[in-house]
């Protein structure tokens, strides 16, 4: 895997022509190989658009996307915007917390989930929503226990054990 | 029996009606229409973008002379009955039914959404069919680029992104510096919580979005252009890439486009998660591949913006207003409005509201109609004003308007004038139950999160606000709190860098005004504050 995610790096950065501004994008292409971006990948990017590491480090740890950590292997975000909010968006993310055993935004989680904030998905209609490994689920029912043990369970959000 | 052709279910296929299964329901619907054969072979099933009201995903809008309408909350099995229903076999469904004079439709003036939930987002024939790219054939075939900005100038559009500034007069300032390379750029990074207008546009009709981006092109003299879009709608890009795809095949982008001497490229590009990439300065360094971080203005963008050209941002809203403006002429578009906020203003409305979705309605209709006619009040709401308590708009930036003010026409200016802003346009209604400091602190949280550090002001000062807030919102505040809070809000707003963090203490300045009380009570010596004779709500103990 790394020599050949080396090489399709290098043939990324061909792709955009070696151009500075399209450093963002050729990060984005090198995450969705890794998974995250990997230090050596960091030095690989900022060798060949010929960029100063510190300006490529810059970027990636300035923007939320970017990950420089491996993420955990299931990944569930909590929708903290404001219509979520008024629809109990916090205490579903304090229930997120106790189910699955993890602290919101802790980096990397427990290895297996990493409960994360967002900001807003733009599902204002939907409130409260998550999105469980990239999958949206809208309308969490808050107000009935059961109702909503049983969506966590579709949704595979296992009690800790 | 009219023709057959006539018959059409249009099945909303936007995210929102995705994450409510409208994939499954649109499968049922193909296959129920191949077994039932007959009279059911006549009905037309095609996807389109956004039906609006959002909250009652998937919907399913019927085209049938006499007995259209839309159809909301459906389930994969019920889509034999649909299809019973669209080919006259049965009348069924009917308490899923919204008729056209339902009042979330009813009041609605589409200018902005005219082709969206009409529109198959994903078909150019579909759009040219409908007339999209003809006012840019026409007006590069029959107008000059300052007649077309005499059209815009006369509409009075003002840009609908947050600070309304006239767009006419922004084309004019690009268009009318030095000779050299221009740039237009459009700002799709629609970040504030609650707001959800341009991805709707994105994903339901985006030829619109690149017709009007191209006319602004035309129009300022700029043959390269962007449209920045947040990573976090892979919808909204995957439909505007395929648009433009489209587009260029078609001639319509690229170069001599329909066969004149104007040339254009387009390109999209995807922020990373940055919430101040919204601010024009900082989103110009991101698309230079740079951290997204502000710069003092002037020079504006209009004068030195991409690579120091002068540049040219607007928003998706403000392009997608554009073709309709050139198609119907400028005063057909101011006479829509008030006096200084001129045509129609899309918002999404959301949160404590029994009808949620997007709303497209003339400028200085009330909050009133907006909220309890169109929106239907708090569910379960009582009393004259619906179960509402206050109605947030512009987001982070903005503030809570308070029921009792409910009557104020949504405008530019009488926004500002109550401590609030039209921003982009995210309406969320709060109902009885949300406490005025919490909100408060929601919106602090945020401005913590996406403070881009470049000001102190707005990197050590949200923090500060922050600190102070969560004293309110857990009861454990003083009264010297509660001015350290103001000095602190009035520092933050008059010495940060952007426009970002200097909105970024609204949120609590108008709570403050408007629900003082609520702070109040959370100090811990309440009895100590003055009283407070103006204020109509009940104070809520600790």
């Amino acid at each position: 895997m790394a020599a050949e995610a080396v090489e399709r790096t290098s043939r990324l950065v061909r792709q955009h022509r070696g151009r500075a501004d399209a450093l963002i994008e050729v990060l984005h292409q090198v995450q969705e190989l890794y998974g995250f971006l990997p230090r050596p990948a960091l030095h690989q990017v900022a060798r060949e658009l010929q960029l100063p590491l510190a300006r490529v480090y810059g970027v990636a740890s300035f923007y939320h996307l970017f990950r420089l950590e491996p993420p955990a292997a299931h990944r569930c975000a909590v929708c903290l915007g404001t219509a979520c909010f008024v629809k109990g968006g916090a205490e579903l993310a304090a229930q997120l917390e106790q189910r699955l055993g993890v602290r919101l935004d802790a980096p990397a989680g427990d290895g297996s989930w990493a409960l994360e904030h967002v900001s807003c998905l733009g599902a204002c209609g939907q409130a409260p929503v998550l999105v469980v490994d990239g999958q949206l689920a809208p309308k969490l029912p808050l107000d009935d226990p059961r109702a909503l043990a049983l969506r966590f369970t579709a949704l595979g959000l296992d009690p800790r054990p | 029996m009219t023709a057959p052709q006539s018959l059409q279910l249009r099945c909303c296929d936007a995210s929102g009606c995705r994450s409510a299964g409208a994939g499954a329901l649109h499968a049922a619907l193909l296959q129920a229409r191949d077994q039932l054969g007959g009279a059911a072979e006549g009905v037309a099933i095609k996807p389109v973008g956004c039906l609006r009201l959002c909250g009652r995903g998937p919907l399913v809008a019927l085209d049938r002379p006499g007995s259209g309408g839309i159809y909301a909350g459906l389930t994969p099995e019920q889509a034999p009955e649909l299809l019973a229903v669209a080919a006259g076999l049965s009348h069924g469904l009917a308490d899923q039914r919204l008729g056209p004079d339902h009042p979330f439709f009813a009041l609605q003036q589409p200018v902005v959404l005219e082709g969206c939930g009409r529109v198959d987002p994903t078909s150019i024939d579909d759009a040219l069919a409908m007339g999209t790219y003809g006012q840019l054939q026409r007006v590069l075939a029959e107008c000059t680029p300052e007649q077309v900005r005499e059209q815009v100038k006369r509409s009075g559009l003002r840009g609908r992104g947050g600070a309304g500034y006239p767009t006419g007069l922004k084309w004019d300032t690009v268009a009318l510096q030095p000779a050299g390379l221009r740039y237009v750029v459009c700002n799709a990074d629609e970040g504030d919580p609650g707001a959800f207008m341009d991805r709707s546009v994105l994903e339901s009709d985006p030829h619109r979005l690149i017709e009007g981006l191209a006319i602004a092109a035309y129009a300022v003299g700029a043959q390269q252009g962007y449209v920045y879009v947040r990573a976090e709608y892979p919808l909204a890009i995957e439909r505007l890439q395929l648009a433009l795809k489209q587009a260029r095949a078609r001639g319509l982008l690229g170069a001599g486009i329909a066969g004149s001497s104007f040339n254009l490229r387009l390109e999209v590009r995807v922020g990373a998660g940055a919430y101040v990439c919204g601010e024009e300065t900082a989103l110009l360094a991101s698309i230079q591949g740079q951290r997204g971080t502000p710069r003092p203005r002037p020079p504006f963008p209009a004068q030195s913006g991409l690579w120091g050209h002068p540049t040219l941002i607007n928003n998706v809203e403000t392009l997608a207003a554009i073709p309709a403006i050139i198609r119907e002429g400028g005063d057909w578009y101011g006479a829509m409005g008030t006096a200084g906020s001129k045509g129609t203003k899309v918002f999404a409305l959301s949160g404590a509201v029994a009808n949620t979705g997007l709303v497209e309605v003339p400028m200085g209709t009330s909050l009133r109609t907006v909220v309890l006619t169109i929106g239907g009040g708090v569910p379960g709401g009582e009393g004259p004003d619906g179960g509402v308590k206050a109605v947030q708009t512009g987001g982070p930036s903005g503030g809570c308007i308070p029921a009792a003010l409910l009557d104020t026409p949504v405008d530019y200016e009488s926004l500002r004038q109550l401590g609030s802003m039209m921003g982009s346009g995210g309406m969320v209604v709060m109902g009885e139950s949300t406490a005025m400091p919490a909100v408060a602190r929601h919106f602090m949280r945020f401005s913590v999160a996406e403070s881009c550090g470049k000001c102190v002001p707005c990197r050590a000062g949200t923090v500060q606000l922050l600190e102070l807030l969560d004293r309110f919102a857990e009861h454990r505040a003083s009264l010297a709190d509660l001015e350290r809070l103001e000095q602190l809000c009035g520092m933050v707003q008059a010495t940060s860098l952007c426009g970002l963090g200097q909105a970024a203490p609204n949120p609590v300045l108008s709570t403050l005004r408007h629900f003082r009380q609520e702070y109040q009570a959370a100090c811990r010596a309440p009895q100590l504050c003055e009283p407070l004779t103006s204020c109509s709500l009940e104070a809520k103990g600790p």
